[in-house]
């Protein structure tokens, strides 16, 4: 099982050592050390790395790397799911993950990874078990505990622990009893230069923010459940009445979570909110080149396209360019080639374009890479794939919750390529 | 405030600062000393020194100040070991805590002290925390036992925990039962051998309800629980599949990915044509599609898996190949993968659009990325002949483009294009010769020089270029230099008038200025060959290569099922098995799929003498590995290859030295593990005994093996009797997936007084199979081959050999279970396999197994009533004549024929091989189809296998 993890910050330093069995030597990490040292880019560190006794398992999240170092033969995914885990915790309790957050905390974060892993066993990961036994740090609390002399560590067993509804702790109360749902879809998509889609898939979830008192036992059913054949669950969702009867049903845990995410693929019809003309020029022995970019709206179900955000690595070869947006402001970095345009909200009456010149490095020949285009955008209150909630109800309790859906969808990796 | 502050304090009297505060009477002011303390040691500061004071906080009501004092503890207790039992009273003073949660942080943090002294003070504690009525305390301890067996595996066993701890598997709480699997799961890593996780349908059944209920960790563990055990039929694997796919669904990639390992495993099992098994394949694309919109680095391992599993089951994922395209923001190690699987799933129907993405990636940045993509390109040509010209041609462009490396990499796969579909695009070659000065890296002039040399006819100026390489002859890396060399001789066996200068030129430049010696052997065969016999020359070094194919890539079969039944570890990652890499991992068994069987077959499987208890009796081929103890020493075994002995017995003393050595080794083991069976298999030291001297034998009358020296005459005197023996039909011992292509079935008979076994042979693995060799564990009868495996001509793929190979019976014995149950080891020159199969008894009823009449009824009055057993066979259709007859034919021989109203007694007698006399009575009355039969034998455990003997003779 996991032995030991090393958290290591982006200058190669290691701020933070936990080990659960015997104490392994932090030279372990030079092998990491010198795997970061051949990777071009920080994200290009293998996840994976052998050493001769060990095996170095490490994520990259907020730009420190989480090293598990793991002895016998553990299954990477279950190392790998863990650290995320670990990661979404200390966001969870610091409000961010950063180097600094982390040693402003270091005992509550100890405390936590003690309270993780067992002998490398997972113990308690479900966050809200967590925030019984160790109470997050706020002010006030700091304040208090130095004070009273009182602690962060809860006195009572965690009941949710050995409960059959192990994420949802007992004898929970609000006055203001409320339950909100964001149906959230990321499209990633790669259109080619002609605008027609290479692929295009929806990644989709649906994140919850229920405050209810008691054990609510909560039913959500769609409008369009089809849509949904490839989905993940929250271990919440009784997955027997889904098979049968397409409905969602579920005690939900206290607080925030994520309900379910799905995924919807090339095969059924995903739309493509936004469409992207173009024409780049090199010409060959000329030190100037053509830009012209323009946007649209496509298929967007009649809601406005907002916070559009267009970037693009230009090739090695040009010097500088002279572009004039419509509207937003553009920027490029002559040193990493880097363009972006913000853009803001299209208008579709007045669509927004980027027009202007790039200068090339004098005598050389036409560029050979060919820059792709990547857009951000979002589009309120719709969601792309179609989905619908149809209602929700809630059983077990007395009381009438207060029910809210959103819906968004935001561009993944939204990609349009320069070539043919 | 924050924590930070405890950072700051880099002063020199730090510690002395720290032991004052630890020491302070206020409350509040320890704390703080401790949560300095405990800072200081998280950045790897030595704070040992404050062992003592840290440990006097430990008496506290406070929680979180037991808490911080518990973790300095476990980081410092194996520097101070004595300093460490001052903390036993408080832990077991803890363990008794009516808080359940002090209790089970108690026997937790007890378990993370690594020291000796404490482990013994904590087998109390932890014996009753794995009783202990809350299920938090008892899943806690039920990792404490794992922990304490790291520490002290000795310890564990004596105290008994492993039977505690698999009696927490039939828990009722489902997080206890998860954790208990876990624990077990880990010490079993270290022993390899043991029987600790050993599954039956109850536990799995416990297993599978608790798989619903426990967290997503408990299901990863119980789901790689599940994947180690073996369903006895296609409806108990169908039933376990049913109940694990909801688990596809989790949000959780590393449950996903375990449920996946557990149907790929249990689908093996399932009949093609049913229903299901189309369902269960639909149902795995999708989640496997959506572990590639997780974190890159899951996606890299999802990945990893992804593609062994469209090795094995390309129909999965054949659809999706969109999902594979590579984003532009993909890590190099996802975009590498990805390109990968791309390839392997590359088809004509998508081709198109594959060869498109390629072409865009080979523009890309990344220059290994881009190589690759380049590579990809030859690949799809050589893989999809369909769209080799569209290959060839994209890669035309691409070397258009003049980027360096492009090109390079280009030519490289051009070549392995030319070797796949030759005199088709040679045509090309004017292009590539264009770009000759460009190539820089070896692999790329390699190729070129080969291609130039190859096609030398073709090309007009093939001897400028290649002279042009020669230049630098020195400054080549082997590689090119080797490739120059052949080459150039090539180019002179084509053109010999124009060129006979560079090859002298090239020859003397190998052979005598260079210090390789690859290149100098090389260079003095072609001299020698060139000099001595041109034409021979020619054949050799133009003689016609074999065609390359796409399968060179791919995982060899036997290690992608191994593979495959490790999906989601490390060993699917490195795509090697577990033994090649995982430290201390002795013995690792290997896995493999299970063998298809039907629920028919399953049920059909005598039941034999199952005295011992032990594994129930199994279907005639099952493989050595799944059985108990006598495994491991037979794995130890190495075959030698057997000496060329004569078929004939009076030599088998020769081959019974060969045999002794095993049997020695098997002794050793034997003596500890459990005695033999006083009855038949004589002294544990026989094996030694016959070795040395085939007289010196236990001459007792009851022990059976005394008779097998006589037997040998026997043999003799039984040839040429009449009526052939009952003979099994042939089956299936070793099935080819469970032996690298060898598929071996048979059956035994005897002829003649011979006892022989008859084998067949068949080669399913694509190479040729040569230096077959048999021989056999001890057995209950002493069966030993008595010559070698006659396979003298290698096997080709796809061939089939019948062997008979001779068997005597003055091998080493043993008693197995069933009696009849032998253990056979085949070794060819790819490996050792194992397999055991059943032998029909009546194989060793010798021919002079008459007895007298008057001896029949004083044996059958001297052998105790106890001895005697009766059967039934039924629906046996023949008269008492022909069922006499019938018997005869396999050494059944009637004696004494008696009619009593209307019922024929008839009256028999059996010798076995080893002297075993067997009487029997067998009563038929005419019109009734069913039997009786009564068998009366001095060693009762022989009346089983006889009677089933003469149920098959008599119904055959």
């Amino acid at each position: 099982m996991i032995h030991s993890l090393f958290l290591v910050n982006s200058s190669g330093d290691i701020f933070l050592e936990k080990h659960w069995k015997s104490v392994v030597s932090r030279s372990v990490c030079d092998y990491f050390f010198e795997a970061q040292e051949r990777a071009s880019e920080p994200e290009n560190v293998p996840p994976v790395i052998p050493t001769p006794h060990h095996y170095l398992i490490s994520v990259l999240r907020h730009r420190i790397y989480f090293v598990a170092v793991i002895q016998s033969e553990v299954p990477p995914l279950f190392v790998i799911e863990f650290l995320h885990r670990v990661v979404d915790t200390f966001q969870d309790y610091f409000g961010v993950c950063t180097e600094a957050a982390i040693k402003d905390n270091v005992v509550v974060v100890y405390e936590l990874l003690e309270e993780m892993l067992d002998n490398g066993f997972p113990l308690a990961t479900e966050s809200n078990i967590l925030k019984e036994l160790i109470k997050p740090p706020t002010i006030l609390r700091t304040v208090v505990n130095t004070i009273t002399g009182s602690t962060n560590v809860g006195e009572q067993l965690p009941t949710g622990q050995l409960s059959v509804v192990p994420w949802r702790r007992t004898g929970v109360k609000y006055t203001n009893n409320e339950a909100y749902f964001d149906v959230v879809e990321e499209i990633d998509a790669i259109i080619d230069k002609s605008g027609s889609t290479i692929t295009a898939e929806i990644q989709g979830v649906i994140d919850a923010c229920v405050k209810l008192t008691g054990m609510p036992d909560l039913t959500l059913s769609f409008m369009n459940p089809r849509l949904l054949d490839d989905v993940s669950f929250h271990p919440c969702v009784r997955f027997k009445r889904w098979e049968a009867e397409r409905i969602l049903s579920f005690i939900p845990p206290d607080g925030n979570f994520r309900l379910l995410s799905y995924h919807v693929s090339s095969q059924n019809l995903v739309a493509i909110p936004v469409y992207v003309k173009h024409n780049i020029t090199f010409r060959e022995g000329s030190s100037q080149g053509r830009f012209e970019l323009t946007l649209g709206p496509k298929q967007t179900m009649g809601k406005g396209v907002e916070a559009v955000l267009v970037s693009s690595q230009l090739p090695r070869g040009v010097l500088n360019t002279n572009l004039n947006p419509t509207q937003g402001t553009y920027t490029f970095d002559p040193v990493t080639k880097l363009l972006s345009w913000d853009v803001g909200k299209i208008n579709p009456q007045k669509l927004p374009s980027l027009k202007g010149s790039m200068s090339l490095q004098a005598g050389a020949s036409k560029p050979d890479e060919n820059p792709t285009i990547n857009i951000q955008f979002k589009i309120q209150q719709s969601a792309l794939s179609g989905l619908k909630v149809n209602r929700l109800d809630m059983y077990g309790e007395k009381y009438k919750p207060f029910k809210g859906i959103k819906y968004m969808t935001k561009a993944g990796k939204f990609q349009a390529l320069l070539s043919n | 405030m924050t924590d930070s502050k405890y950072f700051t304090t880099t002063k020199k009297g730090e510690i002395f600062e720290l032991k004052a505060e630890l020491n302070s009477d206020k409350k509040e002011k320890k704390k703080e000393a401790v949560k300095k303390v405990i800072a200081s040691m998280t950045v790897g500061k030595d704070v040992s020194a404050l062992f003592p004071d840290v440990v006097n906080c430990m008496q506290t009501d406070n929680l979180e100040l037991k808490k911080l004092v518990y973790l300095y503890l476990m980081n410092y207790a194996k520097s101070q070991p004595d300093m460490a039992i001052m903390a036993v009273n408080t832990f077991v003073k803890d363990c008794e805590d009516p808080n359940p949660l002090i209790r089970a942080l108690a026997v937790r943090t007890m378990g993370c002290i690594r020291v000796d002294k404490i482990t013994e003070y904590l087998c109390e504690p932890l014996r009753k925390c794995l009783k202990d009525e809350d299920p938090y305390v008892r899943k806690t301890a039920a990792v404490c036992v794992a922990k304490l067996h790291d520490i002290n595996a000795q310890l564990v066993e004596d105290q008994g925990f492993l039977d505690t701890l698999k009696d927490l598997i039939s828990d009722s709480n489902p997080m206890v039962v998860a954790n208990a699997v876990a624990a077990l799961s880990e010490i079993a890593e270290s022993h390899p051998n043991s029987n600790l996780l050993d599954l039956n349908p109850q536990s799995i059944n416990k297993l599978l309800t608790a798989l619903n209920e426990c967290t997503e960790w408990g299901q990863i563990f119980i789901l790689d629980c599940l994947a180690n055990y073996t369903p006895r039929d296609d409806r108990e694997s169908q039933s376990i599949c049913e109940r694990v796919t909801p688990r596809l669904s989790h949000a959780n990639s590393a449950v996903v990915l375990s449920a996946v390992k557990v149907l790929m495993k249990f689908m093996e099992m399932l009949p093609k044509d049913l229903d299901y098994y189309g369902t269960l394949l639909k149902k795995l694309a999708p989640p496997l599609v959506t572990l590639l919109s997780a974190e890159p680095e899951l996606q890299y391992v999802a990945l990893r898996n992804i593609n062994l599993i469209v090795q094995k089951r390309p129909e999965i994922l054949k659809h999706e190949m969109k999902v594979f395209f590579v984003k532009y923001n993909d890590p190099i190690y996802v975009k590498l993968e990805k390109l990968d699987i791309m390839i392997r799933l590359a088809s004509q129907a998508n081709i198109a659009q594959v060869l498109a993405e390629l072409k865009e990636y080979a523009t890309e940045v990344d220059v290994d990325f881009v190589r690759k993509a380049v590579r990809a390109i030859g690949r799809c040509a050589i893989k999809v002949e369909q769209s080799a010209e569209r290959c060839v041609s994209t890669l035309l462009d691409l070397i258009q483009t003049k980027v360096n490396y492009v090109v390079q990499e280009a030519i490289v796969v051009i070549k392995d294009i030319f070797r796949k579909y030759p005199n088709k695009y040679e045509s090309v070659i004017a292009t590539l010769c264009e770009n000759l000065d460009s190539l820089d890296e070896p692999e790329a002039r390699a190729a070129m020089i080969w291609i130039v040399g190859e096609y030398a006819e073709r090309i007009d100026n093939a001897d400028e270029l290649l002279e042009s390489f020669l230049e630098g002859f020195h400054d080549e890396s082997t590689q090119v230099q080797l490739q120059l060399l052949t080459a150039i001789v090539k180019l002179f066996l084509k053109k010999p008038t124009e060129t006979q200068e560079l090859v002298q030129q090239v020859l003397s430049l190998a052979t005598q200025d260079s210090d390789n010696p690859d290149l100098r052997d090389r260079g003095y065969i072609y001299w020698r060959l060139l000099s001595t016999d041109p034409v021979a020359a020619k054949e050799v070094v133009l003689a016609e290569k074999p065609l390359i194919s796409e399968e060179t890539d791919l995982i060899e079969p036997t290690l992608l099922e191994e593979l495959i039944c490790h999906i989601g570890t490390l060993a699917s990652v490195y795509h090697k098995p577990p033994s090649a890499f995982v430290e201390g991992s002795r013995g690792v068994m290997h896995k493999r799929l299970p063998a298809r069987t039907g629920s028919g077959e399953g049920t059909e499987c005598p039941d034999v003498g199952n005295a011992a208890g032990g594994s129930a009796p199994e279907a005639a081929p099952s493989i050595i590995p799944s059985q108990g103890d006598l495994l491991g020493d037979l794995l130890n075994l190495d075959l030698a290859p057997p000496t060329t002995t004569g078929p004939t017995p009076s030599t088998s003393g020769m081959q019974m030295g060969g045999m002794d050595l095993l049997g020695g080794g098997l002794d050793s083991l034997m003596d500890e593990s459990e005695p033999l069976g006083g009855d038949i298999g004589g002294s544990p030291a026989m094996g030694a005994g016959f070795g040395a001297a085939p007289t010196v034998m236990p001459a007792s009358l009851n022990a059976p093996v005394g008779g097998g020296l006589g037997d040998l005459f026997d043999l003799g005197g039984g040839v040429g009797m009449p009526m052939g023996a009952y003979i099994p039909p042939k089956t299936v011992w070793l099935p080819a997936m469970k032996a690298k292509g060898l598929e071996i079935s048979g059956t035994f008979a005897r002829r003649a007084g011979v006892i022989q076994m008859e084998l067949v042979l068949t080669n399913k693995a694509m190479s040729v199979m040569t230096d077959f060799a048999i021989q056999f564990n001890r057995n209950s009868f002493g069966l030993a081959p008595a010559g070698p495996l006659q396979v003298l001509t290698p096997l080709g793929p796809n061939q089939t050999i019948e062997v008979s190979l001779p068997l005597s019976t003055v091998g080493p014995v043993m008693k197995m279970d069933p009696l009849n149950n032998l253990q056979v080891a085949v070794k060819n020159n790819i490996d050792v396999f194992y397999f055991s199969c059943q032998y029909p008894i009546s194989m060793l009823f010798v021919e002079d197994g008459k007895m007298e009449r008057q001896v029949f009824l004083a044996t059958w009055k001297d052998i105790p009533n106890d001895n005697e057993s009766q059967f039934q066979i039924q629906d046996c259709h023949l008269n008492s004549e022909a069922a006499s007859n019938k018997l005869q034919g396999s050494n059944i021989f009637t004696i004494a024929k008696r009619t009593v109203e209307g019922q024929d007694m008839l009256y028999m007698s059996i010798k076995l091989s080893n002297g075993i006399w067997v009487l029997a009575e067998l009563k038929v009355q005419a019109g009734n189809p069913n039997y009786t039969i009564s068998l009366k034998c001095r060693a009762p455990e022989v009346s089983q296998c006889v009677f089933q003997c003469y149920e098959a003779v008599l119904k055959n």
